[in-house]
């Protein structure tokens, strides 16, 4: 279901006048994410959004058309009244950092270090912001588009181990 | 003079003679206790194997361990992820000699489908392999041929003392038989 109208109007009462859009009854907002934080405790705390489906990201370099490089998307969802809503925030280099929702969700927690792990944007104040995917030792962030699809080489520096030495 | 013939050399029919190499092979083979290391859709296909309708159990290989101690018979079937494959290290050095691998599947054996950042491309560059498995996933009969190759090739090169994996010492032996002059090249 998407969004009612109501939510749209309280979240640009909050944060003033914010891109939206529908496409196939799902409801998105674009928010700048100075004021990410607000809009997000707002639907929270006020208009009920209950539930973090998912926090992913696209990476957009050479996308047709994008005028920014990576968009984080935060699904919501009201479980009272099954109202769906997608929040939107575009980040660009060097400035990969946003605020992070796990005081809101704890949830967010494993997303967020997804999102790190896979394209390295910083959630600020998020709890324990390690990878959670990859090894440790691991030092790129492989789905961003400038990664080589096959990797630069990581999977061949471990030890062999013969018949001789086990 | 001549010298006095023993009486008889006839043996009771109850009786073999053999090597001793030839036993412990024997035995080895007939009851290998696989570790199954499964991590994707091969290990689905292996589980087929082990029921009652393929019955690995008819080859002597029924005794699944997940313990490394307690097997001899590492079975890799699925694809290995770079994140992954430090424990499959540690799991094989962790087993006893004497310790056979196979690799089950394409992913096993060469990553299959999926050459991307995190995904090994190959076990034997990392680990030793007896027997690969052709196959996405191989079917039970190739599973079970593959024991049974495994096992003509324990009757074949083993030996009680393991000598059969000491790659280096046996290679040294082979460098000294052709350096020491009494069996050096002149005999050749």
């Amino acid at each position: 279901m998407s969004a009612e109208s109501t939510t749209l109007d309280a979240l640009k009462a909050c944060c003033g006048e914010l891109p939206a859009s529908e496409f196939r009854g799902d409801t998105r907002v674009t928010v700048s994410k100075e004021k990410l934080l607000d809009a997000m405790r707002l639907l929270k705390e006020t208009r009920g959004f209950d539930l973090l489906v998912d926090v992913t990201c696209v990476d957009y370099l050479n996308y047709r058309d994008a005028t920014d490089r990576f968009g984080l998307a935060y699904l919501l969802a009201n479980t009272e009244t099954s109202e769906r809503l997608t929040v939107r925030v575009y980040l660009n280099e060097p400035e990969l950092t946003v605020p992070s929702v796990v005081p809101l969700w704890s949830g967010a927690n494993w997303f967020e270090r997804e999102v790190f792990d896979m394209f390295g944007i910083r959630f600020d104040g998020h709890p324990d912001l390690r990878r959670i995917l990859m090894p440790e030792e691991f030092t790129a962030f492989p789905l961003r588009k400038d990664y080589p699809l096959q990797g630069r080489g990581e999977r061949h520096n471990f030890q062999r181990i013969t018949r001789t030495e086990a | 003079m001549a010298l006095a013939q023993p009486e008889s050399t006839a043996l009771p029919d109850n009786v073999v003679v053999t090597k001793l190499d030839e036993l412990a092979n024997w035995c080895r083979k007939n009851s290998l206790w696989p570790l199954p290391f499964a991590t994707a859709c091969c290990g689905i296909e292996f589980m087929a194997t082990g029921a009652s309708k393929y019955d690995i159990a008819r080859f002597g290989a029924e005794a699944m361990r997940f313990s490394p101690r307690q097997a001899d018979l590492l079975i890799v079937a699925g694809r290995v992820v770079m994140k992954m494959l430090p424990v499959l290290q540690r799991i094989w050095q962790q087993m006893h000699e004497p310790k056979w691998c196979i690799s089950m599947g394409a992913c096993a054996s060469t990553g299959g489908v999926f050459d991307n950042y995190a995904v090994v491309q190959g076990i034997d560059r990392f680990i030793p392999v007896d027997i690969y498995i052709p196959g996405c996933p191989p079917r039970p009969e190739q599973v079970i041929q593959a024991v049974i190759d495994l096992q003509d090739k324990i009757q074949r090169e083993g030996t009680i003392g393991g000598g059969e994996f000491d790659v280096a010492a046996r290679q040294k032996t082979k460098r000294a038989l052709q350096e020491l002059p009494m069996y050096g090249r002149a005999r050749l």
